[in-house]
């Protein structure tokens, strides 16, 4: 899932206190499993600008609003009968849904809410780590299905570089070095072998190098 | 002799001698003068001289540029590049800079990560790693092409060599990782600090019964400790280094302003070990803003006079 965490309430505070109707727009997907953007952290985040024009002696309309997907034209559309009932929506689905948002209501100023951190996975309650970068050529088959681009803060391809100790990365002791792990997973495969294998130089166009990407498939467009 | 390049070091190594190198940092401010100054200090005692690639991330004088500067005044520098500010395009294009000056040595690393140095919140490039860096400067010096594929007319004759840490984790594929940096191309290797000698002196074993060190010249790193608080540093702050506590014992052994000696002492002693040790090449000296103690080392290690090639 797309990952994020919230943004300081100032920095919020920062885009609309010159506002006086506000849409606080959350996403039931990604955002509501890291617990960032959805239902229940627009209820919070709602509470916290209203108590914020409250204290300033301001009567500001602040609405709730949680949509299936922000992500999808489909059920931004259901909100197209009232937006016009607001002059600034804050959104706190994941950048793609911020951007999807502003995209179906060009006239509405967008804001956001959260800052978009990665593609990850919930390890517990509270702990969201990071898995995958989205390079656009997976090479989670030639390395034991650990991600080096993701998981080496030098995405080094034929690792681990001199930093490594004690399974942790140079950066922090609390980051595993993606390498140790590489090669721990080889051990148990039995396929150490593999670990000599050069690792040729990688093509990063189709990373964010080759400039803003699209999947095309003609074979499922209608 | 077949000798790939021009290079003083190739030379001296292929001619069965042990060679010495150490290395300058270059400053942090546009000045060449004080590089020029530490360089002159050794420069009769060892055989070329490494400049570092902004180590561990600070922002200093290019090392390209202080190359140049070493070239012009007669010395043989070890262009030392790392993987972590430059993409593929920029690295190519100071290769051939490098090569066009004359500099015939290059030390292919990834670099510190920036998070340790003065500009934590900059980008890292890391478009190839250091093995991949060693192959496109041998695609550049043996098949005369870019990475692209296109030709080049005049290819850069480097001597092309990567670091190694004996000591870093995990242990077992230590010596796989030195026999792929050699796969991917490294005629010599510089090592990581040795303090832990038998830690090495094992690697080396491995190293010998792989027939590695018959395929790359193999040269010991060291740098001598100036003080306890230096060798605790080291152990618990530096990533990748293993600093014994009977190295840390033996300088609180003695009193405080003769902890520099000791840490000398030790040097030279690990040195007259390692020249018995099978499959050595030679020393890289890596004193740490203490070029001056770079000669005497040499001279008590009995590594003195440099042969001339």
């Amino acid at each position: 899932m797309i990952v994020a965490d919230k943004k300081p309430i100032e920095e919020i505070i920062e885009f609309v206190k010159d506002r006086e109707r506000i849409l606080v727009a959350g996403c039931n997907e990604c955002v509501t499993v890291c617990e960032a953007g959805g239902k229940k952290e627009v209820g919070i985040l709602a509470s916290a600008l209203r108590m914020y024009f409250k204290k300033q002696g301001r009567d500001v309309k602040v609405d709730e609003v949680t949509l299936e997907r922000q992500c999808d034209h489909e059920y931004l559309e259901e909100i197209a009968g009232t937006v016009g009932n607001y002059d600034a929506i804050v959104s706190i689905a994941c950048g793609v849904g911020i951007q999807f948002m502003a995209e179906e209501y060009p006239k509405m100023p967008v804001y956001p809410g959260v800052n978009t951190c990665f593609m990850g996975a919930t390890e517990y309650r509270g702990l969201w780590v990071e898995r995958c970068q989205g390079c656009g050529q997976c090479v989670l088959g030639q390395t034991a299905a650990v991600c080096p681009v993701a998981r080496c803060a030098k995405r080094v391809f034929n690792g681990p570089c001199g930093g490594s100790t004690n399974g942790k990365c140079e950066i922090s002791k609390e980051t595993d070095c993606a390498w140790q792990l590489i090669v721990d997973r080889l051990k148990t495969l039995g396929k150490m072998d593999e670990y000599e294998k050069l690792f040729p130089i990688k093509d990063w166009s189709t990373d964010r190098a080759g400039g803003p990407r699209k999947v095309v498939r003609e074979d499922v467009q209608q | 002799m077949n000798l790939n390049t021009d290079s003083k070091l190739e030379k001296i190594m292929k001619s069965g001698q042990l060679a010495v190198t150490s290395e300058v940092g270059p400053p942090r401010g546009a000045d060449l003068e004080e590089i020029e100054h530490k360089a002159g200090i050794i420069k009769d005692h060892v055989d070329a001289v490494n400049i570092t690639d902004n180590q561990t991330s600070v922002t200093r004088l290019c090392s390209l540029a202080a190359c140049i500067k070493l070239k012009l005044l007669g010395l043989e520098p070890v262009l030392q590049m790392v993987t972590r500010d430059r993409n593929r395009i920029a690295l190519q294009s100071d290769i051939l800079g490098a090569a066009a000056f004359g500099i015939n040595n290059m030390l292919c690393l990834s670099g510190d990560h920036q998070s340790f140095g003065d500009n934590p919140k900059g980008q890292n490039v890391h478009d190839l790693d250091s093995m991949q860096l060693l192959q496109t400067v041998r695609l550049m010096r043996d098949e005369g092409k870019f990475l692209g594929g296109d030709e080049m007319k005049k290819p850069p004759r480097m001597f092309v060599g990567a670091a190694a840490n004996p000591f870093a984790d995990p242990f077992e594929i230590r010596v796989p990782r030195l026999a792929k940096k050699i796969a991917a191309g490294a005629e010599f290797i510089q090592t990581q600090c040795i303090y832990n000698l038998e830690k090495f002196e094992k690697w080396m074993a491995e190293a010998r019964d792989r027939g590695l060190p018959e395929k790359t010249f193999i040269m010991a790193g060291l740098t001598p400790m100036k003080s306890v608080g230096m060798a605790k540093y080291m152990k618990n702050r530096v990533p990748g280094m293993d600093v014994p506590d009977e190295v840390i014992k033996r300088l609180q052994g003695v009193a405080k302003d003769k902890q520099a000696d000791e840490g000398i002492k030790i040097c030279i002693e690990s040195i007259l070990r390692l020249k018995e040790c099978k499959g050595i090449s030679g020393f890289h000296i890596m004193a740490i803003e203490w070029e001056e103690k770079v000669p005497g080392i040499v001279e008590a290690a009995g590594l003195y006079p440099r042969p001339t090639v």
